[in-house]
């Protein structure tokens, strides 16, 4: 284990999140529970040692909570409008595979893209090429060049939502730049 | 309650049929995961129904698990997936 | 109205639009043409209908302590549906179960045939 170790402070999101998960199976919030899953949270992240996730260091709670209500709508709307493609078009469906190059380079946020990308029904993430960080996409019915840009333009609005959220601040200064622009 | 839960049965039966029909007639063994996946998750679906409608939590830890680990199946199917049909494009 | 019968209301209306979720993922499954239109149909709407079914759990059981596991259930299902989706969908792509004539375009296929090139012809598109 010669991997550097990571700060108390940067490893306190995992703590939470596991001690949240403790509290959440038992079904049980009672200070002695949560005390006994805070120990068996820093033992099993001391003893099964992960890679660290390289988080940006800030996480913006205002910009979050309006993001998770527009995601959660549109799963609700493009859930409807697959259900509504395969009665009305069924086979006759034309679908497409289309390239988005993404404006961050850290994994963190190209995984947090595919992953809202994938599960707002009618796109999925085909392939994703690492060096130049490209997602690309496959989107049911996407028939001319227009859906293409359509497509493109929502999943860079996603990216760009998630790097208010949780981007490094040269991300975000960059994003504010272009929007400027 | 009883009218919703009578509803619900017969969709998620529907459903049911559906993908058994998808599993039964393939084409492609991705098919069949695909369609065993959706099976799983409509076994859910009927666990949250039950637990929803005769109030009880029984089946909580259940469906807790599907959901976390319901996805290595195909996982594991789709990396050792190997094209063996005679006609690719028959599908 | 009292209060008892509107929670009663919506979360029969949220439980029978959860099952219609699991009814249109049958129907895509049925309806659509190629492995990855079906995709989308299959496992995708089933998030949704997840998430309002075990807001109907919720809803029915009145007590707070449920709603913790409930959300935990539902962001399991969140973090593992992309990967399977993707992990099919990928090799489903590289098995070639992908019909040209239902694409309008495919923006992958050139840089595959020159990551091929590059790699030379005795490796096909299968490593890791």
């Amino acid at each position: 284990m010669s991997r550097k170790r990571i700060s108390l402070r940067q490893e306190l999101p995992l703590l939470v999140w596991l001690v949240f998960v403790w509290g959440a199976l038992w079904q049980d919030f009672s200070p002695g529970n949560l005390l006994f899953g805070a120990l068996i949270a820093v033992l099993v992240a001391r003893v099964l040692y992960l890679p660290p996730v390289e988080l940006g260091g800030r996480f913006n709670v205002l910009r979050a909570v309006p993001f998770a209500l527009g995601f959660i709508g549109k799963v609700a709307v493009a859930s409807f409008q697959v259900l509504y493609l395969a009665l009305a078009r069924g086979p006759n469906v034309i679908s497409a595979i289309v390239a988005v190059p993404l404006r961050s380079h850290s994994d963190l946020l190209v995984t947090a893209t595919g992953h809202v990308i994938s599960l707002i029904p009618g796109s999925l993430v085909v392939e994703v090429d690492r060096s130049t960080s490209t997602l690309y996409i496959h989107a049911i019915n996407v028939r001319n060049v227009q859906d293409a840009a359509k497509l493109r333009k929502e999943v860079r609005d996603t990216e760009a939502g998630l790097i208010r959220i949780m981007g490094t601040k040269e991300e975000l200064s960059a994003l504010t730049q272009e929007v400027a622009a | 309650m009883q009218i919703v839960l009578a509803v619900t049965a017969v969709v998620l039966s529907l459903a049911a049929a559906g993908a058994i029909v998808r599993i039964a007639r393939g084409p492609s063994l991705l098919d069949r995961v695909l369609a065993a996946d959706v099976l799983l998750a409509i076994f859910g679906a009927a666990l949250c129904v039950d637990m929803a409608v005769n109030r009880h939590l029984n089946n909580l830890m259940l469906v807790v698990a599907m959901s976390l680990i319901g996805f290595v199946g195909s996982v594991t199917v789709a990396r050792f997936v190997a094209d063996r049909r005679e006609n690719p494009r028959e599908s | 109205m009292n209060p008892d019968t509107m929670i009663d209301a919506v979360s029969a209306v949220f439980m029978v639009t959860g099952a219609l979720m699991s009814l249109g993922a049958a129907l895509g499954l049925l309806r659509f043409p190629d492995l990855m239109s079906r995709m989308h149909a299959a496992t995708k709407p089933q998030v949704l209908g997840l998430f309002l079914l075990l807001a109907a759990v919720g809803l029915q059981l009145r007590t707070w302590w449920v709603w913790p596991v409930l959300v935990l259930a539902w962001l399991f299902q969140l973090l593992t549906v992309p990967v399977s989706a993707h992990m099919v969908g990928r090799a489903g792509y590289r098995t070639k179960h992908l019909h040209p004539e239902l694409l309008s375009s495919d923006e992958l296929e050139a840089v595959v045939q020159q990551a091929a090139a590059k790699r030379g012809p005795d490796e096909d598109g299968r490593s890791a």
